[in-house]
């Protein structure tokens, strides 16, 4: 227990501080959003992610954001297991048509009010895999989305500006969402 | 005797058992060996396989307009068999390998749903890729099935699929996905449970199914590459390399020697990484945080290296048909290297501190056993494999280049349980180290690619991958025009997947997720 200590605290707190990447800094809108989270979700928001058919590397770099680095618990966002639980659902992959109802009752069992983000290329656009007998292509085909992240996959960072700029907009969209 | 002698010996015996088998040249394939059997020995070549000593590697079909050509890769000592038949497309029957090979069970099923080739004598007469988006009369890989296919405005759910069933007093049933709790893959489980024990685990995968072999058809040679690395993201790498190797085979291409060792540096990298953010996975199963936090910080650490150097976290689309990318820059070689020594003290470090506490070996040993004979039975790949008794890696023990200037150290394990696969994998992490140093020290000078030229109409390709799940195999016969015909990868996975359903048993429920981390097959990889 000693040497776990030791090390926790030799090594000290590796969680960044937001780089620059758009103004204003995203420290800033982290800060901002921090309250926001706070007003709106009482202090919390909760994420269910869902991977409709991805390939599995959008769910990499969804789950880095809970690594020390990105620690995204900071802003009062956390991932839960339940639909039912959630705020906002986070979609990735083409949605195969074997994923297809299931992430329609997804949905359909979030409480509203409800934001939808759909996750990298396919999530988008159904990206290399595009729309086949097996793919519906994008999720915006299968349930309403409120917001896009690109990149394949979209690396931690672009998925934490994103996050947050989604409830910013959403805020400004309908000031009176309250919880 | 030379690994290739034992085959060729193989195909000998096959012909003094009383099999018309025929030897066909395919330069593509070399250095394994096709030959042809006829579809009436299919059963047999099974027999005789199994009887002297071969792996069943994998099982794949093409339509081949009047027939459906289906094919076996053997594997015995290194040296790689492919076996080739032929059935009728108005009455495509062939014999199982099951008896044989209770590997060859989701294969075959696979094959079936895609194919329609009905393999008499297999017990198991379920669907397994197909749910509902397409109907039993169709299959997706005839060339007359249009990628597009026929959906319905609407896919229902595939809630008929007959679960096996365990009767008796207290014995209930805990049906887990296709939506998981965590930030992971969709699939279901079907777990059969008398009180916390697990009596039987039953999967029922297919979710992700996105038809890969299918929209891999007409593809150019770089459009294959990008598909391969999204075969499944975590093996972007692997499977990039995998398919380059088979369409540079199949077009006779020589890469540049840099190339070969820059694409072995992002796979011992990749390596790396997923050991690494799994070991901290798993820690996190067994809900000690504090492991998990600091292999997750390692992780990221290294990926971030990888970002600087070759311009993606993953390493993704880096491999293309003919070479690399990316150059790697001169600096990074003895960046690489201190990274390499550093990350070996840190995780040194926390092993000295995790490998103190009784409350980790409480829970990781003697959980989740694969004995060494349902591995064996299995083929099971990877460090699933070589936990319960395996002795196989493509790198040594069917070295492509770089590997054969290199010397690959392969962990074995025996007792097959959580633990022995968690050991397999640090030892895995610790070789992986050496092989990188030995890459940067050894890195050729010179080009970094080659103009890609097409191959002729009908020339076909394989390619053999140690990925960081274990053994990729990768298929790949061109059509006119320089544009893909057939596109098969096989992942480890599939090797692995039925592993689980057997080591799960008469373990307690709450420890599934430590075990499924523990082998963690590849939904996407598997679902293709
Ligand atoms: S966007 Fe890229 S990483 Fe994400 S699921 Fe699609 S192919 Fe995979």
């Amino acid at each position: 227990m000693l040497r776990i200590l030791g090390k926790i605290q030799r090594l000290g707190i590796v969680t960044e501080p937001l780089p620059k990447l758009h103004e204003p800094a995203l420290t800033e809108i982290g800060e901002q959003l921090k309250a926001l989270i706070g007003e709106q979700f009482s202090g919390s928001l909760a994420i269910r992610e869902v991977d409709a058919g991805s390939c599995n590397g959008c769910e990499l770099e969804i789950q880095a954001l809970n690594n020390p680095y990105y620690s995204i618990e900071r802003f009062g966002v956390h991932f839960v297991a339940s639909p039912r639980h959630a705020d906002m659902l986070l979609v990735t992959g083409p949605v195969s048509r074997h994923m297809e109802e299931a992430l329609r009752r997804t949905y359909a069992a979030t409480p509203d009010p409800k934001l939808v983000i759909a996750v990298g290329a396919c999530g988008a656009n159904g990206g290399e895999f595009g729309a086949s007998y097996a793919s519906c292509g994008a999720v915006a085909n299968v349930i309403p989305v409120d917001a896009i992240i690109r990149g394949c996959p979209p690396t931690p960072l672009d998925l934490l500006r994103s996050i947050l700029e989604a409830i910013g907009k959403r805020s400004t969209a309908n000031p009176s969402n309250k919880r | 005797m030379r690994p290739q002698g034992q085959l060729a010996a193989f195909s000998r015996h096959l012909t003094d058992v009383g099999l018309y088998v025929e030897a066909q040249a395919s330069p593509g394939l070399a250095p394994t060996q096709l030959i042809l059997v006829q579809a009436v020995d299919w059963s047999r070549l099974g027999i005789a396989a199994r009887a002297w000593g071969c792996r069943w590697v994998a099982g794949w079909g093409e339509d081949m307009g009047e027939t459906i050509r289906v094919n076996t890769c053997f594997e015995k000592a290194g040296a790689y068999l492919v076996a080739r038949t032929a059935v009728p497309r108005a009455k495509p029957v062939l014999w199982s390998h099951i008896d044989s090979y209770p590997g060859a069970d989701r294969p075959e099923r696979h094959i079936r749903d895609m194919l329609g080739v009905v393999f008499s004598g297999h017990p198991d007469k379920r669907r397994w890729t197909r749910h509902q988006a397409w109907k039993d009369s169709e299959f997706p890989l005839r060339r007359d099935f249009p990628a597009a296919g026929r959906p319905q405005a609407q896919t229902p759910a595939d809630h008929q699929y007959n679960f096996l069933l365990a009767q008796g007093s207290g014995v209930y049933e805990i049906p887990v996905g296709p939506v998981h709790a965590g930030i992971i893959e969709p699939g279901h489980f079907r777990f059969q449970a008398v009180g916390e024990t697990v009596l039987r685990l039953e999967e029922r995968l297919g979710y992700t199914h996105k038809g890969i072999e299918k929209i891999a058809e007409g593809r150019d040679a770089d459009g294959l590459a990008r598909l391969a690395g999204r075969v499944s993201g975590d093996s972007t790498v692997a499977h990039a390399w995998a398919a380059c190797m088979a369409m540079e085979k199949a077009a006779g291409l020589e890469v540049p020697p840099r190339a070969i060792w820059l694409r072995a540096l992002m796979c011992e990298r990749e390596r790396v990484a997923n050991h690494v953010g799994d070991i901290g996975a798993m820690l996190n199963d067994i809900a000690f945080a504090f492991g998990f936090y600091q292999f997750a910080r390692l992780r990221e650490e290294w990926q971030r290296v990888s970002r600087a150097a070759f311009g993606h976290r993953f390493m993704m689309d880096c491999i293309v048909p003919g070479g690399v990318a990316v150059n790697l820059d001169q600096h990074f070689i003895a960046a690489m290297r201190d990274e390499a020594r550093t990350l070996r003290k840190q995780i040194g470090k926390l092993m000295a501190i995790i490998n103190d506490l009784p409350s980790v070996a409480d829970r990781v040993r003697g959980t989740g056993i694969l004995k060494p004979e349902y591995a064996q039975a299995l083929g099971c790949m990877g460090y699933v494999g070589r936990a319960s008794g395996m002795n196989f890696d493509v790198r040594r023990d069917a070295p492509y280049s770089p590997y054969d200037k290199l010397t690959v150290k392969v962990p074995q394990h025996h007792y097959g349980d959580v633990n022995a696969r968690a050991r397999t994998r640090l030892e895995e992490i610790t070789a992986s180290f050496d092989l990188i140093e030995g890459l940067l020290v050894g890195l050729p000078a010179g080009p970094i690619r080659v103009t890609w030229k097409p191959p002729v109409a009908g020339t076909e390709g394989l390619g053999l991958i140690e990925g960081w799940r274990g053994e990729i195999l990768s298929f790949v016969r061109f059509d006119a025009d320089g544009r893909i015909a057939r596109f098969f990868p096989r992942d480890p996975s599939w090797t692995t997947w039925p592993a689980l359903e057997l080591l799960i048993h008469d373990n307690i429920v709450p420890d599934f997720p430590v075990c499924n981390k523990s082998v963690n097959g590849s939904y996407s990889g598997h679902d293709l």
